[in-house]
């Protein structure tokens, strides 16, 4: 139970990743299991779980890059065993296989860089496999004699075979690395190359409060699980410690790869209060033991028995045979009896064994235990509370408290409902990407982009129109066809998330794709602003007029709560766009295209009064009477 | 543009009219007195019409005829007479005259006629007086068909001031009442007076038959003209005490269409003048003692809704996700669960569901009404009663564990108004036992599963009994036993060892000597017991030759133990020995420590073993 992970799985925001999740940790469940036991059969086992990770999330590269590094580890450190040729040689074939059978993923199993380094690792593998089999055969001086063949003929073949695959790379302009996973090992490149990519905000680094949010008290137990994994280090514990590291860099990278460090996180933790709690109640059962073993004679039985039952079998069996020896009939009944409780004996007295290594006082670990629960207990409640408040409340309907009591902004639900009933089937809405799939969804309507983002021309060519003057704007829009325009304006209730503030990445990326959109154009003193400072471009784009079209009527100012600022420029009229829907709380607004009818008297308007000031400011120049 | 329409129209009226009159009339009945009243203040027309009915002939008639034009026709939604009883009285159904439609000879064509049936037939010079209720659901049109938000809604309804009949109509009068005082224009003829938002049409005298004056009303009305495309109420039964109804609807604002821009702004701040032909909510008149009402549609739950109640009724009052302006379409599902025992009733062995045909929401017109009745499973010997005609088929349903599926009634009426919202009855056979049949499918599947898990657990279910794999696998289990045999053992001398320690300290403690002897000697025979034991167990083991990897650690495990056990009694007697003979006791400490240190790393390597051994 971790808070990040119920983020993913509570039943509103119920997400394809929430599988992976699991796939993910099924697969390097059984790639352990077969690390551990050798078994071919966990191996192909490990291959289908592989592709069931392939097909439910775009993150299996993560599993296809860790558990090579891992191999690599092995063989470095000089942990070679068959069983590790067993886990990794059938995955990377098998798997390989498997996932270029997913549509999405295709010849990229073997074409992309993030499958290269399982490549390579499977090349060495079977080199250092030779040189193992080769060491078995042959005499050590043999061997020596071999090995030095080998490595001088090796050597030049391998810089032969580098030196073509660096040059087939680099002739790649990404170097074969697909953009997110770039911005993955240098965090800067998204912002730099591919705004679309930054613009998510699952794709920002987290903060510090997100952290603590999502994986509270694990994150302390985690460094304990480390130092755990680290007292007898296997293959398996190097592997999880190998696992926790790369997925605290990715989390810290990205927050939504907080969902991959969860539970790495949760078997750290798991770890570290297994060990805990193992030494706390072995103390404590040497302890009572040492109580009880001198003061045999007073110490009741009773005592000993709600604490430590097994220690009561011990006791009673040799009563009896202290006081009498037993006919061996009732002696052999009573050994059949012993041998059920051979096994409660057994777990006593291997603790007897490590008693010595580690005791704490019996105080002390009875405060540590019930420190302990009294944590996990909290962190129940944590998790409990994070599920209902911050990850149950759907994105789509919210809620404010207000001394009247519960108040529910249900606008977005409206506006689809709206464009569900009252467009026509075939109309195209377009908005931005964000609000694509609700919009496919719930109002069952055909829409531009998506928030499938990969078409960054697409999202280029809305985020173009929406930083275009209305003009531009309704030609790009008719060009693809569209007929209502949504815009999320949160100006009047203060919802923070609307598209104004997503205006930015709307410029960037329209900006990324078509030159004449650029960025400073709107930027005032490096901001964005949409108040009296901001620039011309500015108050005259789509997205401003549309997100403020007589808004100033509500209040008689104009005044954005989400901003705090007055708006700069407070009566327009829209030329090209009606507005035929807005909701309650004017969180969503609709307006429809008008016909081209209408702009081609626009236009002849426009033509004849071209010498005239242009369109967005006649509303200005109106109030002057031409003939004083 | 709307005069020269209204007058075209007028014009068609006046030529059906002349065209009318030279219709022959055949019949000796008058009517001596009709009083028309027309209630115009919903979206639903209700004419409701007093008529007083005269014989003149010689024979005996016992049926009156009624004549609507065709126009109208399509949008009768139901025409009922019953019996006069003047003012005040609630007019009960049972009483209601029989009506059908009829086509008499002679007649215009373009004129449907219904036949009242008079509960006796008048004689000569007999009158008698009833009542006719014809509600009419689209009979308001919208002109203009298309209005901004700012317009206010105007309609138009036409009639004719004179009434409509194939008999002589004595004396006449008619009265339209308005939603409200503003009107547009009506048609003004002789004795038309105007009171507030009642028009009055007459007292007109001594017209012949079929005379018809157009008139035209053309008025404001800011009613809500909700109009259900299509409603599905699904109601279905369960003999376990719920009666759930489930109705779909597709609404529509049936009045003038919104043209132009909605402009929320107008809406809000001025919600009387801008979007004043709008509604924003609906009510509906429930059973008392409803339960689990919700109020949802494809996208969840909407949460502006309202419901309260008392004793006899229940009221829930819906807002759809927006305000619906002219065309604006919604769809909606509201649910809800009745008692059973409210609804259904037995007769003579046969059990009938008595429940309302329409829906329950206020002065909502259906153009499509569709119910269906799902009956439990097993029920038989369907027969269906309503209190008008409905097209009626049968279908069944696959529900949650059916087997052959629960029959379905389902009955389909157009054009249905409040006033339909009658009692119908669904008569059908169906025996307690069946309803204890889905309970017992599921005892019984559970019950087979859990056997299906006891059987699969104790059959072996290996194909061959003597391949090697087999064997080898029932040998290790042996051997396995075996060792944990051994295991058992060791632990229990380790345990007896434990016992000799403790009767040592007490030894120290108390000085008790007899006392540790016999803690010896029992520790003795036990352990002699064991190494019994564990002889017979080890042989087995040296025997088999699948516990051959084992078998050096467990023989050594044996010799540890052995050997430990050597060094604690040695260790014993020495203690015994110095209690015994009162040496110091510095002195058998000191002897004793060396002893303890062997004991103690011996006791280490054994129990090393047995872990070792356990993992294996």
């Amino acid at each position: 139970m971790v808070p990040s992970y119920i983020s993913r799985s509570v039943a509103g925001s119920y997400d394809n990743e929430a599988v992976a999740i699991f796939a993910l940790i099924i697969t390097f469940y059984l790639y352990i299991k077969t690390l551990n036991t050798g078994s071919l059969f966990y191996a192909t086992l490990n291959a289908i779980a592989y592709f069931y990770m392939v097909c439910s999330w775009g993150g299996y590269t993560f599993i296809i890059n860790l558990i090579p590094m891992h191999v690599l580890l092995c063989i470095v450190t000089g942990r070679y065993s068959s069983r590790l040729y067993i886990a990794y040689a059938p995955l990377v074939v098998l798997g390989t296989l498997l996932a270029a059978l997913v549509p999405v993923v295709g010849f990229n199993a073997v074409m992309t860089s993030e499958h290269f380094a399982s490549f390579l690792v499977f090349i060495i593998l079977h080199v250092v496999a030779l040189v193992y089999y080769i060491k078995g055969i042959l005499s050590p001086k043999m061997f020596k004699v071999a090995v030095t063949l080998v490595v001088s003929v090796g050597l030049v073949v391998c810089c032969a075979v580098i030196a073509i695959l660096v040059a087939l790379v680099a002739s790649s302009p990404t170097k074969g690395w697909s953009g997110r996973s770039l911005s993955l090992l240098d965090p800067t490149y998204a912002s730099k190359y591919i705004p679309i990519i930054a613009s998510v905000s699952e794709h920002q680094p987290p903060t510090w409060p997100s952290y603590f949010m999502d994986i509270n008290v694990l994150a302390f137990l985690v460094p304990a699980g480390i130092i755990a994994c680290f007292l007898p280090l296997s293959d398996a514990s190097s592997f999880v410690v190998l696992y926790i590291v790369t997925s605290v860099y990715f989390s810290g990278v990205m927050v939504r790869l907080m969902l991959v460090f969860a539970p790495a996180a949760c078997i750290m933790s798991g770890i570290a209060l297994s060990q805990a709690f193992d030494v706390f109640t072995r103390s404590i059962k040497f302890q009572l033991l040492r109580i009880l073993g001198f003061s045999e004679a007073d110490a009741g039985d009773g005592s000993s028995a709600n604490v430590v039952p097994e220690n009561d079998a011990v006791k009673v069996d040799k009563s009896e045979e202290t006081i009498k020896e037993r006919p061996s009939r009732k002696n052999k009944k009573k050994e059949k009896e012993q041998m059920e409780k051979a096994q409660a004996e057994k777990t006593s007295a291997k603790s007897k064994t490590e008693k010595r290594l580690l005791v704490l006082p019996m105080e002390l670990s009875v405060i540590g235990l019930l420190l302990l629960v009294f944590m996990g207990a909290f962190y129940v409640v944590h998790c409990v509370w994070a599920a209902a408040e911050a990850y149950s409340a759907p994105s789509i309907v919210l809620t404010s408290y207000t001394h009247e009591g519960l108040h529910v902004f249900d606008d977005f639900r409206e506006a689809y409902a709206w464009l569900r009933h009252n467009t026509e089937v075939d109309d195209k809405v377009a908005s931005w990407w964000d609000y694509g799939y609700q919009t496919t969804a719930m109002a069952n309507r055909t829409v531009i982009v998506d928030n499938n983002t990969w078409n960054n021309t697409h999202i280029a060519t809305v985020g173009t129109a929406m930083s275009s003057p209305e003009k531009a704007a309704w030609e790009i829009f008719n060009s693809l066809d569209v007929k209502y325009v949504l815009v999320v304006f949160g100006g009047l209730v203060g919802y923070p998330s609307d598209d104004i503030n997503k205006f930015l990445w709307m410029v960037r990326i329209g900006g990324g794709v078509f030159p004449h959109i650029k960025e400073p154009d709107y930027l005032r003193d490096g901001q964005y602003r949409i108040d009296s400072q901001a620039t011309p471009t500015m108050l005259n784009c789509l997205m401003y007029k549309l997100s403020y079209y007589r808004f100033v009527e509500t209040d008689g100012k104009g005044f954005d709560r989400v901003r705090r600022t007055e708006i700069g420029k407070k009566y327009f009229k829209l030329t090209h766009f009606e507005e035929v829907f807005t909701t309650h709380h004017w969180m969503v607004r609709i307006y429809k295209l008008k016909p081209s009818k209408n702009r081609i008297r626009g236009k002849m308007k426009k033509s004849k009064s071209r010498t005239s000031t242009p369109s967005s400011k006649r509303s200005g120049s109106r109030k002057k009477n031409p003939w004083q | 543009m709307g005069v020269r329409r209204k007058m075209a129209l007028r014009f068609d009226l006046i030529i059906f009219t002349i065209l009318l009159f030279a219709s022959p009339v055949l019949s000796d009945l008058i009517l001596s007195k009709v009083d028309r009243r027309i209630d115009l203040t919903s979206q639903i027309v209700r004419i409701t019409s007093t008529l007083k009915v005269e014989n003149e002939g010689s024979e005996p008639v016992s049926e009156v005829l009624l004549a609507f034009p065709d126009l109208q026709v399509k949008d009768l939604a139901l025409l009922k007479a019953s019996p006069h009883e003047g003012k005040g009285k609630v007019k009960s159904l049972s009483a209601s005259l029989p009506v059908e439609n009829v086509k008499p000879n002679g007649m215009p064509a373009a004129l449907t006629f219904y036949a009242v049936k008079l509960p006796k037939a008048l004689g000569k010079g007999d009158s008698y007086t009833f009542d006719v209720l014809a509600v009419f659901a689209h009979a308001l049109r919208p002109f203009p068909e298309k209005i901004t938000q700012a317009d206010i809604q105007l309609v138009v309804f036409q009639e004719s001031a004179f009434y409509l009949t194939p008999y002589v109509v004595k004396v006449q009068s008619l009265s339209v009442k308005l939603p409200e005082s503003r009107i547009e224009s009506y048609t003004k003829l002789e004795n038309t007076k105007i009171h507030g938002s009642e028009i009055k049409y007459g007292p007109y005298e001594n017209l012949p038959s079929f005379s018809y004056s157009p008139i035209v009303v053309h008025f404001e009305s800011n009613q809500p003209f909700a109009v259900a495309q299509e409603v599905v109420r699904e109601i279905e039964i369960s003999h376990w005490g719920n009666v759930q109804v489930t109705e779909h609807y597709k609404l529509v604002h049936g009045g003038a269409q919104n043209k132009g821009e909605f402009s929320r702004l107008d809406y809000q701040a001025r919600p009387t003048i801008r979007g004043a032909s709008a509604f924003k909510y609906l009510i509906a008149k429930m059973p008392p003692r409803v339960h689990s009402v919700y109020y949802r549609d494809e996208i969840g739950n909407i949460s502006t809704s309202n419901l309260w109640g008392d004793s006899k009724k229940t009221e829930l009052l819906i807002e759809p996700r927006y305000p619906l302006f002219g065309g604006w379409r919604t769809a909606f599902t509201i649910g809800y669960g009745l008692p059973l025992k409210d609804f259904l009733f037995e007769l003579e062995g046969n059990r009938f569901l008595n429940i309302t045909f329409g829906s329950p929401m206020n002065e909502l017109v259906i153009d499509n009404l569709i119910v269906k009745v799902v009956l439990p499973e097993g029920s038989g010997d369907i027969s269906v009663s309503a209190p008008f005609p409905v097209n009626q088929w049968e279908e069944t349903k696959l529900s949650h564990l059916d087997l052959t599926g629960r029959p379905v009634v389902v009955l389909q009426k157009t054009n249905v108004v409040p006033e339909h919202n009658q009692f119908f009855q669904v008569y059908y056979k169906f025996s307690k036992l069946s309803m204890l049949r889905e309970p017992f499918m599921l005892i019984f599947g559970f019950f087979s599963l859990f056997v299906a898990g006891i059987v699969y657990m104790h059959v072996d279910m290996s194909i061959s009994k003597s391949s090697a794999a087999y064997l080898a696998r029932l040998q290790w289990d042996e051997v396995q036993a075996a060792i944990q045999q051994v295991e058992n053992v060791i632990n229990r001398c380790l345990t007896t060892h434990d016992k000799l320690e403790a009767s040592l300290r007490d030894l120290s403690r108390t000085g008790d000597v007899q006392a540790c002897k016999a803690a010896r000697k029992a520790a003795d025979g036990l352990l002699k017991e064991l190494s019994k034991e564990l002889k017979l167990v080890l042989s087995f083991l040296q025997s088999s030759s699948a516990a051959s990897q084992i078998l050096p650690k467990v023989e050594e495990l044996v010799a540890k133990e052995k050997d430990l056990q050597e060094k604690v009694m040695a260790k014993h007697s020495t203690v015994v020995d110095c209690y015994e003979k009162k040496t110091g006791i510095r002195d058998s400490e000191n002897r004793v420590a060396a002893q303890q240190q062997k004991i103690t790393a011996l006791r280490q390597e054994v129990e090393n073993l047995l872990e070792l051994i356990d993992e294996i």
